[in-house]
This record gives structure tokens, C-alpha cells and sequence, in this order.
């Protein structure tokens, strides 16, 4: 059974189905994200002092042009395919992967270093939505890490039978990326230098 | 979406110079911060910044600059959303409203009333 407008547009939305799929999952990732930056709002206000400088800013830092550099990559990634290069798009791919990883070991030794501190979540109120925030952003870097492993490996077979679907796929995995770069945009500044 | 080779090669030249511009955005936030500015303002420039950079991700990698106008439609929904979230936290501090500050004293009065 052939599933319906996979490439073609729908008359109706004049839409991919799984264009509007993913902006509508995205929509949902907003409201969770923003369930937890209006909490962090609750905390923040309600509480008598703030720390700062808990956080190495320039750990911070890296990340933040490490998720850019994966941003760009996936959006050439894209580009290579609509360009019909699928061996920059593959390398472009790869990058990606490799930046993402990158991200998350500097996280492991950002937690790391804080847990031998003994700076555990309910060390303070700080560092419980610090966790929360980063754990559950991290959680999203590792599950784009896992979509983009299936398409660099067997994934990748489908661009032999159905390169516009191939393409299709491709975009949305970019469009939930950039929403997870997004992300960090905003929790950067908020964490590490507010 | 463009499938014109030319024109993607266009965009892609747009791509590296809004990675460029994110790049410079993520010193200039970091830069201030070093300034060390009152509370309130750090916040407002930093977030000010944050949108610049958030705007750019979402209007040229995720090409909503030139969308169909369900995923704008969602997006507004979105967006009314969020606004309600992010004023879910003026309503713990409603209460207060028509609150007298010293609220102590008078109620001790009333009590010592009886």
C-alpha cells in the first residue's frame, strides 16, 4: 500500500503530509519547551537570590557555535540533495552527526564536573531546572543523532528508488534540528549568562 | 520551495552568510555579558539578541521567509500558546492584587477588634 502524498502536494493544504506533520510535532515541542522556560520564569522570580557564574560560559559558548555549525551543515546537507549531490550531501550528513556527538561529550564533562562537585539536581533550585532544561534538550540532540544515523546508513537506500521522498525526509530532519538549535539559542543566554 | 539549481545555489549562499551572522551574534552576547550590565538590561539585550538569532534560524533554515500558509496558520496557534505559557507566571503574583502591602498589621487590628 502506497501511503498518500509523500512528495506531491495535497490540493487542500498544498503540503507534503509529512511537511505538515513535523511542523505540527514542532508546535508541540514549543508548548513543552515553554511549559519549562515559564517555569524557570516561576523559580527565578520567586526566588530570593539568583547564582551566577555556576556555569562555564565558555563551555557554554562552544556549544552553542558547535549546534550553529551543525545548523549550517544540515541545511547543506539538504541543499547537496535538491543539487543532486548525493556524496556532499552524505559528507555534509556525517558532519552533522559528528557535530551533535561533539555537543553532547562537552555536556558529559560539563556534568560530570559538576557532579564531582556533589552539585546534584537538588543542590539547588538552579541547578534542578538546569538539569531538567539541558537533560531534556540533550534527549532531543540524541534522538536527531539517531534519525540521522538511520539516513546516513540504511536510510540512505531510499535515494536510489525515491530521491524525492529521500529529499522530503531530509528537510524534515533538518526542520526538527534547527528547532533543537533553536532551542539552545534561548537556553544558552538563560543559563549560562543571566 | 526552489528546485531551480541556480537559485538553491543562491540560497545556499545566503546559508553560509546567516551561519556567519549567528556566529558574530553568539560573541556579541558573550561580550556583553563581560560588561557586566545591571540585571534588567543584561536580560533584555541578551534576549533581544536571542530572537535576532532564533528569527533568523526559523526564517531562512527553516524557510518560513516563504511558507504555505497552513504551517503559518499553526504557527499563529503556536504563538498564542506560548504568549499564554510565558504569563502563566504573572498569575502566581495576582493574588497580591488589591492586597494592602502591610497586610499584617491591618488584619491584626481586626483581630484584636473581637
Amino acid at each position: 500500500m502506497n501511503i498518500p502524498y509523500t512528495v506531491e502536494e495535497r490540493p487542500d493544504t498544498g503540503l507534503a503530509n509529512g511537511k505538515l506533520g513535523i511542523w505540527l510535532f514542532l508546535a508541540s515541542e514549543v508548548m513543552l519547551f515553554g511549559a519549562l522556560f515559564s517555569t524557570y520564569i516561576i523559580l527565578r522570580t520567586g526566588a530570593p537570590e539568583w547564582p551566577h557564574g555556576e556555569l562555564n560560559v565558555w563551555l557554554g559558548m562552544a556549544n552553542t557555535f558547535i549546534l550553529i555549525g551543525s545548523s549550517v551543515t544540515m541545511v547543506m546537507a539538504w541543499a547537496s540533495l535538491k543539487l543532486n549531490d548525493f556524496g556532499k550531501h552524505r559528507l555534509y550528513l556525517i558532519l552533522t552527526f559528528v557535530l551533535a556527538g561533539v555537543f553532547l561529550v562537552n555536556k558529559y564533562f560539563e556534568y560530570a564536573n559538576h557532579f564531582a562537585k556533589g552539585e546534584l539536581p537538588a543542590h539547588s533550585t538552579f541547578l534542578a531546572i538546569y538539569y531538567t532544561l539541558t537533560g531534556l534538550h540533550g534527549i532531543h540532540i540524541l534522538g536527531g543523532m539517531v534519525v540521522m544515523a538511520y539516513f546516513i546508513g540504511p536510510g540512505a537506500k531510499m535515494w536510489k528508488t525515491n530521491p524525492e521522498q529521500f529529499t522530503n525526509r531530509i528537510e524534515y530532519t533538518g526542520l526538527y534540528w534547527h528547532f533543537v538549535d533553536l532551542v539552545w539559542i534561548f537556553l544558552f543566554p538563560v543559563l549560562y549568562l543571566l | 520551495m526552489h528546485s531551480d539549481p541556480e537559485a538553491i545555489r543562491k540560497q545556499v549562499r545566503t546559508y553560509m552568510m546567516i551561519g556567519a551572522a549567528l556566529f558574530v551574534f553568539t560573541g556579541i552576547t558573550v561580550a556583553v555579558n563581560q560588561v557586566h550590565l545591571a540585571v534588567p538590561l543584561a536580560i533584555t539585550v541578551a534576549l533581544i539578541i536571542a530572537t535576532m538569532k532564533g528569527s533568523m534560524v526559523a526564517a531562512v533554515f527553516m524557510h518560513l521567509n516563504h511558507e504555505r500558509k497552513w504551517i503559518y496558520g499553526a504557527l499563529i496557534l503556536t504563538v498564542i500558546g506560548f504568549i499564554i505559557l510565558m504569563t502563566v507566571p504573572m498569575f502566581t503574583t495576582m493574588d497580591h492584587i488589591g492586597t494592602p502591602i502591610h497586610a499584617g498589621a491591618p488584619a491584626a487590628e481586626h483581630g484584636a477588634a473581637h
